[in-house]
């Protein structure tokens, strides 16, 4: 599903055509098949001497993933990845000997290798000093992302609330961004928190015994991210209107999971929904808001249909549905329940022609936050997923020219698959991801719109 | 594996012959149940559907059904279904659709064909297998394309052809291809009409409409309230679990919710055209308004064991009660083509200890708007009841709100073999809702008449 351009710069005779004249290549980037190592090579651990503790925690971490762990970057490596640990960083010029000791390896890092950042949030308590350099994290990790070549990309993990390197969540969500998971998940700093964790993780199979529900799972997105679910060991339910019933029974009997026909936007589908999961599987454990329309018009144009109709299926289903949710998890109907939201990067910067796209995806972004802590109190989670330009039919239907500058306006120079998205869903609804709430996470090949 | 408790021996009806069995071990009758069904939207002739053959339609049937509960890899008892007009080359097209399905390919399948009673005797084949505990679960259904029907060689071409396959010598298959005269060359479509009299399905119950004087507008009436009925059903939802889309339809469509009174009587009559010069004065009253269209489409039910549907966590939408099928002498005797579920429906509910007042809802196959009214007629009827079929009386008066209450044939579409499935499933869930909503056990009753004659029905209740 690579773009024709990609595929072009990337073999044969046009491969060294592209090359001699300098054009933009984006890479084929590497994306996960089970039993392929985590990396690509080793990994290289640097912090400064105050974070020295918690990069030996990590590096620990990383060892008994089976990596090859190294401290000194002048190793002669073609390295993997780069973690670069700044958790205990206190003032600006303490992170000058690991930042440029970080500078060579990037020169030695192979395709489609990693670095990750690190470090704690800023907190109303920071003196200016700490602020600072938890802030400067922040510009640097974005900077490093933006200078990186051949499907290499740059993300920082953002420890709040006083929680520790060792903490499984933080491990999960490193080994995340450490892996081919994260393919198109470029740029970008997800806060890690401290919550219960229940059990030992499964790395290869994250999600068994679990029931997940994907609304809009006839095609597209939805379909790939309940084959991802799937994959990860989940039951899926699969769930899209009536009228596209034909590929939604297609997604289920791929995933052998059910099809249940329902419009979102119908009053009591929070409950059929909880209703069918629970009578059929037994349980409810996911549930991932995909279903989505567009009806783009300028606003000048734009008339109460295009308006509404986007409203009541992005953004006001999700949440009489998840208000029914949040009802059965107060009657202990259902326990740790994940809820992951599209949003769209539309939201996060603004798009022409979008108003009413972007005011939803925006109040994903919103009510996701607030629905986080809500949902905590049951050991839940609710976030989103702000995809950038994905390859998918509904983006096959943009222009020619629109859709060139859109695929190459990125870090990445390339659109995203499906898969991008759904491996991004499938690590925040994974039992080892219960640190990260309320967050919306870009999948976005860092795009150069918005943060 | 089949229930061998003696408390569900205990349930049996005095009626099944369970004198003492040579194996000891012999399994009790014990229920069938429907757990849903699914199909896809009827589609009048020759439109969306145009290029689909019975397998694709009926494997979109079936994909549909493994999707809403599941059954991916699932080895079930049996898939049983048909297809009226079907090619040669379709010898075993269930399993074909079996094999081309989601389902284990160790589900065993077979064909069967009984007219437009196909599907519902597919499933009277599945439910008592269930019943005898030879199978836990199955499939019935059915699906039919007028588009894509065969297409065959005359006969003279056929058996020149056949003759010079046999031959053995250059000479020989010269001479007998020698023998095909330019008039065999036009090929001859697929015919509805009855071999034995040559009239067409619509002639025959021209003649049943007018010797029991059913007028056009009773006729049109019946017609528009199946398409009402439908539109109504589509609107508040109730094929969302019972239909998938099929090739980019959604809704059947041959419906009109926009029809009325009005549009219907401006239609001219179709049927029947003959019939004022001959003994019965009656003006030609069946028009393509009353009638059903010739339709593509397929549907399929799955009925299992109680335990099965538990075991599988499923839900239970009606109990396959039991089933009678009849047949009369339209061709020497004097009864309508489409009369035989007039007489299978005494007897059903006498075996059942029933009469028309126990049962809640009834589903008439319109074949024609007036099959269904001259089959209340006949029952109202006491010298008919009583000369015809052997009652004391009339067999009684079915109120007329409780008639296919969803719509039927007239406004979804007849693809033959597919209207069965379509039936079943939908009275299941009507029979499972009117139990939720009022608490007390609903009855339904299933009347599909059929060519040749024939006629299937069958009794379903909530479970």
């Amino acid at each position: 599903m690579t773009d024709a351009y990609t595929r072009a710069v990337n073999t044969g005779l046009t491969k060294t055509l592209a090359k001699k004249l300098g054009l933009p290549r984006p890479a084929l980037l590497r994306r996960y098949k089970p039993g392929a190592p985590l990396t690509v090579g080793p990994v290289l651990v640097v912090s400064d001497d105050a974070s020295k503790a918690d990069a030996d925690t990590l590096a620990r971490t990383l060892l008994g993933w089976d990596l090859d762990v190294r401290r000194d970057a002048a190793d002669d490596a073609r390295w993997g990845a780069v973690v670069l640990v700044l958790t205990e960083t206190a003032r600006p010029e303490d992170a000058s000997g690991a930042v440029l000791a970080v500078g060579p390896a990037l020169k030695r890092l192979a395709p489609s290798g990693r670095v990750v950042t690190v470090s704690r949030a800023l907190t109303p308590a920071d003196g200016p000093e700490l602020a600072a350099v938890r802030s400067g994290v922040d510009g640097f990790l974005r900077s490093v992302a933006k200078e990186l070549r051949a499907g290499a990309t740059g993300n920082g993990v953002v420890l709040t609330d006083g929680v520790g390197v060792d903490h499984l969540s933080v491990q999960a969500t490193l080994r995340f961004f450490l892996s081919a998971k994260s393919a198109y998940v470029d740029g970008q700093m997800l806060p890690v928190g401290p919550a219960d964790v229940a059990g030992e993780p499964d790395w290869e199979r994250p999600l068994a015994g679990k029931v997940a529900v994907v609304t809009g799972a006839a095609r597209g997105i939805g379909a790939a991210i309940a084959k991802t679910l799937a994959r990860d060991g989940a039951t899926v339910v699969c769930v899209d209107v009536p009228a596209a019933g034909d590929g939604l029974a297609r997604t289920a009997n791929q995933v052998r999971g059910t099809a249940l026909q329902l419009d979102v936007t119908a009053a009591d589908a929070g409950t059929r929904i909880i209703e069918h999961a629970r009578q059929r599987h037994g349980r409810l454990d996911i549930v991932v808001h995909n279903a989505g329309i567009t009806r783009d018009k300028l606003l000048a144009n734009m008339d109460a249909a295009r308006w509404d109709s986007v409203v009541a299926v992005n953004v006001a289903s999700q949440l009489r549905i998840n208000a029914q949710l949040l009802e059965a998890a107060e009657r202990g109907d259902v326990a740790g329940l994940r809820i992951v939201s599209l949003a769209s990067t539309s939201g996060i910067a603004g798009n022409r022609g979008q108003t009413n796209y972007a005011f939803t995806k925006a109040g994903v972004v919103g009510h996701t936050a607030a629905t986080g802590p809500l949902l905590a109190a049951t050991g839940g989670t609710a976030n989103a997923v702000a995809p950038g330009f994905i390859e998918t039919d509904m983006t096959k239907h943009i222009p020619f020219a629109t859709r060139q500058v859109a695929r190459r306006l990125s870090s990445l120079l390339q659109g995203g698959e499906p898969v991008d998205v759904a491996e991004a869903i499938a690590f925040l609804a994974s039992p080892a991801a219960v640190g990260v709430n309320g967050q919306t996470l870009r999948v976005c090949g860092q795009n150069m719109v918005g943060r | 594996m089949a229930t061998r408790s003696t408390a569900s021996a205990a349930k049996t009806t005095g009626t099944s012959a369970r004198t003492t069995p040579s194996t000891p071990d012999a399994p009790a009758l014990r229920d069938a149940v429907v757990v849903g069904g699914n199909r896809i939207p009827f589609s009048r002739a020759g439109k969306k559907y145009a290029d689909a053959s019975n397998q694709e339609m009926f494997t979109a049937a079936l994909e549909g059904l493994v999707a809403r509960f599941g059954l991916q890899g699932e080895r079930l008892g049996e898939v049983v279904g048909g297809a009226v007009l079907k090619h040669s080359r379709d010898f075993n097209l269930i399993r074909e659709c079996v094999l081309g399905s989601s389902l284990s390919p160790q589900t065993p399948a077979y064909d069967l064909q009984q007219a437009c009673a196909t599907g519902l005797e597919a499933a009277i084949a599945v439910s008592n297998k269930i019943r005898l505990g030879q199978i836990e679960s199955g499939i019935a259904g059915g699906t039919d394309t007028v588009s894509d029907a065969p297409i065959a060689v005359s006969e003279g071409l056929r058996r020149a052809l056949l003759d010079a396959s046999h031959a053995k010598t250059l000479q020989q298959r010269l001479k007998a291809l020698a023998k095909v005269r330019p008039g065999d060359l036009k090929p001859l479509s697929p015919a509805t009409d009855e071999p034995r009299t040559g009239l067409s399905m619509g002639e025959h119950q021209a003649i049943t409409t007018a010797r029991w004087g059913i007028t056009r507008e009773a006729q049109d009436e019946i017609a528009l309230a199946s398409h009402k009925n439908l539109a109504k059903a589509w609107e508040a939802g109730f094929f969302d679990d019972l239909v998938t889309p099929f090739r980019g339809l959604t809704r059947d469509d041959n419906l009109r919710a926009d029809t009325s009174m009005e549009k219907l009587a401006k239609l001219k009559p179709v049927f029947g055209k003959h019939l004022a010069t001959a003994d019965v004065p009656a003006e030609p009253t069946m028009t393509a308004g009353n009638s059903t269209p010739l339709t593509d489409g397929a549907s399929a039910v799955l009925l299992a064991s109680r335990e099965w549907a538990e075991n599988h966590d499923l839900p239970v939408l009606a109990r396959f009660v039991d089933a009678e099928t009849a047949a009369v002498d339209f061709v020497h005797g004097h009864e309508g083509l489409l009369m035989a579920p007039v007489h299978a429906v005494p007897r059903l509910l006498a075996r059942n200890g029933l009469t028309l007042d126990d049962i809640d809802l009834f589903e008439i196959h319109e074949a024609f708007a007036s099959t269904v009214l001259t089959t209340l007629a006949a029952w109202e009827d006491d010298e008919y009841c009583r000369t015809e079929l052997g009652l004391d009386g009339a067999l009684g008066k079915v109120d007329r709100s409780k008639v296919n209450v969803n719509g039927s044939s007239l406004a979804a579409g007849h693809p033959f073999a597919a209207t069965g499935g379509r039936i079943l499933a939908s009275a299941a869930k009507l029979v499972s809702q009117r139990a939720a909503e009022t608490g007390k056990p609903v009855r339904a009753l299933i009347s599909v008449c059929a060519a040749g004659g024939l006629g299937a029905t069958a009794i379903i209740e909530s479970a």
